[in-house]
């Protein structure tokens, strides 16, 4: 049987990669003494699989991951166990069952919410709001998005489902789907650039509010519901 | 939440930035109002490296017992962090309250090797405390050094305000009543220092004066106040299944070198082998209880959640009960998806068949260690594997399946001659021969691999061979040659790969192994000109250490190349590490002789040890 759990990860251990992350929950999950099912082999590791990686420095109220479990109590217990276990700044908020034939967490994963603030070094023009909402609103945004082999004229507006400015920030919902998955920084940092406002070193403080999935409708749902 | 030292600006620009943020799983948080003693543990290298040390667990478990004491931990910034921290004038700061380290009562740091010591000034000239002892004011913790190079601390003497000699577990408590007491009556540093000298395994450098003979040997070591003790006698457990052993030790967030549990079974080696300090220094050997570590074992995985577990010792196969302990861990660790790491076994049809319950036969590799080419020379460093040993381990391990031995040699040693170097080509080749006649064609799965490793002969005070000379670097670079050129002479040179150590830096850390005070200067001086991370290579500055040595006028080869005549006094010898010196020189005669020696417990030597009343020197011996 699977489960999925979300977390919260806040405060000095946004600076804890994915890849520690992961290796955290594994040892979490053995402190908790969860019945955690493995693989086979000779170096079995634990079934577990992650929604979408976090960047280093950014924060979040919306992670998730799937686990495989032998046997289990009940989703509350698993959650107050894993709780015991964790460090400041890492909580678990929710934890639920998962049905048979559902999709892992990492290939369910189709949008996610970020708030970002600016930090102090950035001085934002004084119709801002104006401007940001202007370029919103343009019917395409075109970049050219450079990787490592190609280079290839995407259009952001696609991927962009929501975008506010709000008193703490800017919101935005953005496609997160893998090959598809837009960064809230990137989008900022474009729109900053059409603009003409140069932009100092680590402008934005981003926090991932929540991770969705897409029903058969096609409507997004956050990864539990 | 806690507030970081650093910024997020900075903590964004640099690498690995989870190795300043503290906060890990088991790391100790008190309330800085509540205790009376605040000590900075610091291990001088990186993070990573320094997370792995055993040591600073036990101290940092046993000092956060205390109530009145919170001891926290402190590493070397990398160098990244490190340039950003002199340029805006950032202070060094502890994990977990990620608090100025000059504020702390005291800065204890570990010695393991030699080549961390431009990291010792690093630590101390980004934390800004004064580099040498007699400037630093009552607002400056207390410096202290422990660990293995404090049983030569001369070197490094100037840095320190005094070194705790010996294991950890005995002293701190007194120490720190004694400063507490100190700070109470405001009677000042000075004052401390001196009565701290009397605490047993305290060394305090300031109080002693050395003087030289015109040839810069030592000519007398006299104390300057009336209490201090001429001789400083080596701290000890004499009861390790009753003291101090983290059951929940500090959990890293990011990788490091020793990512797992660590069970010490026991403490010291019975083999006296000749270039080995840690051997002499940690005599006797002392076992810990079955029990204790069945405890700690089970106590430690539960509470770390690790996925390994590792024994340590400096020779695992010597522990009397070790089948009952592995047997134990397999059983508990199997259900528990636990990996057990076992280094240092001896290859025998008992470790072989150990490891093949607990690892993979086809992914790992074979390790020996026979230190030397030949027999001859293998006597006279009295590593008790012979030839038959080695190729009967070799053969049994190739009919279980393994394909990959690891051959680790030494070259330099005393005494080695041409010959004994073309051994490590020959022992190669006739260890790949045996896999070619054990194993049938059509049973091969994969190429055998022979990797042999040589790295170059130090020695070391309070060892057999502390009077003997040193190579110079043409010599080592040479022996390196002249090894490479054996093994491709060899039939199967072709499963034999060869790899070798710098010179360099061998040479420098035999300069500091058996420096005197006389050193310290030069170490200041390079730390000036640059030099940090000496242990690094990447970032060993051979030609700035050099310069360094030349504006000091301290001449290198003193230290290394010169053989030590045998009424030499030797920097170090105000130490009593146990061990007699007399029954160091008889072994130093021995290895000219190329007599081996039997262990501890085929028959005691009467090196010394025995007056600690503990360990095997208290076993009955059979016949
Ligand atoms: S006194 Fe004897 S048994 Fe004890 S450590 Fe020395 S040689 Fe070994």
């Amino acid at each position: 049987m699977k489960v999925r759990i979300k977390f919260s990860k806040e405060g000095p251990v946004k600076f804890i990669g994915h890849l520690d992350i992961m290796r955290y929950f594994q040892k979490a999950i053995r402190r908790a003494d969860i019945d955690i099912a493995y693989s086979m082999g000779f170096n079995p590791h634990q079934i577990m699989s992650f929604a979408s990686p976090l960047s280093v420095g950014h924060e979040s109220s919306g992670e998730y991951f799937d686990i495989e479990l032998n046997s289990m109590t009940d989703t509350e217990d698993i959650k107050n166990r894993l709780n015991e276990v964790m460090t400041d700044g890492i909580k678990i908020i929710k934890v639920a069952a998962l049905d048979e034939g559902e999709g892992n967490a990492m290939a369910s994963v189709a949008a996610a919410d970020y708030l970002v603030r600016f930090s102090d070094k950035v001085t934002l023009p004084d119709d801002f709001k104006e401007k940001l909402t202007d370029y919103y609103e343009q019917e395409h945004i075109y970049v050219t998005k450079k990787t490592k082999k190609s280079e290839k004229e995407i259009d952001l507006k696609e991927g962009i489902y929501k975008l506010q400015v709000r008193e703490d920030g800017v919101f935005m919902q953005l496609d997160a789907g893998s090959g598809s998955n837009l960064k809230p920084g990137f989008v900022l940092e474009h729109f900053f650039e059409t603009i003409g406002v140069e932009l100092p070193e680590f402008p934005f403080r981003i926090r991932r509010l929540e991770t969705y999935r897409k029903t058969k409708k096609g409507k997004l749902m956050p990864l539990i519901s | 939440m806690r507030k970081l030292a650093l910024s997020d600006e900075i903590l964004m620009k640099v690498e690995k930035p989870a190795r300043y943020i503290g906060n890990e799983v088991n790391s100790v948080m008190k309330d800085p109002g509540k205790v009376d003693v605040r000590f900075a543990m610091c291990f001088p290298d990186v993070y990573e490296i320094g997370m792995s040390h055993l040591g600073i667990q036990i101290i940092y478990d046993m000092l956060n017992q205390f109530e009145d004491v919170w001891c926290e931990r402190v590493y070397s910034p990398w160098v990244d962090l490190d340039a950003i921290m002199r340029k805006e004038q950032i202070p060094l700061f502890a994990l977990e309250s990620q608090q100025p380290i000059k504020q702390f009562d005291f800065l204890g740091i570990t010695l393991q090797y030699e080549m961390c010591y431009t990291n010792i000034l690093q630590v101390l000239d980004l934390s800004g405390i004064p580099l040498l002892a007699k400037d630093r004011t009552e607002d400056d913790p207390i410096v202290i050094g422990g660990g293995p190079c404090t049983y030569n601390p001369e070197p490094i003497c100037d840095f320190f305000d005094l070194f705790y000699i010996g294991e950890g577990e005995t002293q701190y408590r007194e120490l720190i009543d004694l400063y507490k007491d100190a700070k109470e009556k405001n009677l000042g540093r000075a004052w401390f220092l001196e009565k701290a000298a009397k605490i047993p395994g305290i060394y305090v450098p300031s109080l002693y004066e050395v003087t030289y003979k015109e040839d810069g040997t030592i000519k007398e070591r006299k104390t300057l106040t009336v209490d201090a003790p001429e001789m400083i006698m080596k701290e000890m457990v004499t009861d390790v299944s009753d003291t101090y052993y983290p059951m929940k030790p500090v959990v890293p967030f990011i990788k490091v070198t020793q990512d797992r549990v660590v069970l010490e079974i026991q403490r010291g080696c019975i083999r006296g082998c000749r270039f080995c300090q840690a051997g002499q220094l940690y005599r006797p050997v002392r076992e810990r209880n079955l029990e204790f570590l069945k405890k700690y074992a089970i106590a430690m995985l539960e509470n770390t959640g690790h996925e390994e577990i590792s024994l340590s010792s400096l020779s695992s196969s010597d522990y009397s009960q070790l089948p009952e302990l592995i047997d134990f861990l397999i059983e508990e660790c199997s259900r528990r998806k636990i990996n057990i790491s076992l280094p240092s076994l001896r290859i025998d049809a008992f470790s072989l068949d150990v490891m093949n319950k607990v690892q993979d036969v086809k992914k790992s590799s074979l390790t020996f260690a026979p230190e030397a080419g030949s027999q001859r020379l293998r006597n006279v460093i009295n590593k008790g594997l012979t030839e038959e040993v080695i190729l009967n381990g070799a053969k049994l391990a190739f009919e279980g399946g393994w394909t990959r031995v690891k051959l680790y040699f030494m070259l330099g040693l005393p005494f080695e001659t041409e010959e004994d170097i073309r051994g490590i080509g020959e022992l190669s080749n006739k260890i790949a021969a045996t896999f070619f006649e054990t194993v049938p064609k059509e049973k091969r799965n994969g190429k055998v691999q022979i990797v042999a490793s040589t790295s170059f002969f130090i020695p070391k005070p309070f060892t057999p061979f502390q009077w003997a000379p040193q190579c110079r670097k043409e010599e080592f670079l040479d022996k390196a040659y002249l090894t490479r050129k054996s093994i491709t002479e060899q039939l199967n040179q072709k499963s034999i790969k060869y790899n070798w150590h710098e010179a360099d830096v061998s040479v420098l850390e035999g300069i500091m192994a058996r420096g005197d005070r006389k050193i310290n200067q030069v170490i200041l001086r390079a730390y000036k000109m640059g030099c940090m991370y000496d242990a690094w290579s990447e970032y060993y500055k051979n030609d700035v250490w050099m310069q360094a040595f030349e504006e000091c006028s301290v001449d290198p080869d003193f230290y290394t190349v010169r053989e030590r005549s045998e009424d030499e006094t030797f920097p170090w010898d105000f130490i009593d590490c146990g061990v007699t010196k007399s029954f160091l020189l008889r072994e130093w005669h021995r290895a000219k002789e190329e007599t081996v020696t039997p262990n501890c417990r085929m028959q005691c030597q009467g090196c010394g040890a025995a007056r600690f009343g503990t360990g095997v020197c208290l076993e009955e011996r059979e016949g």
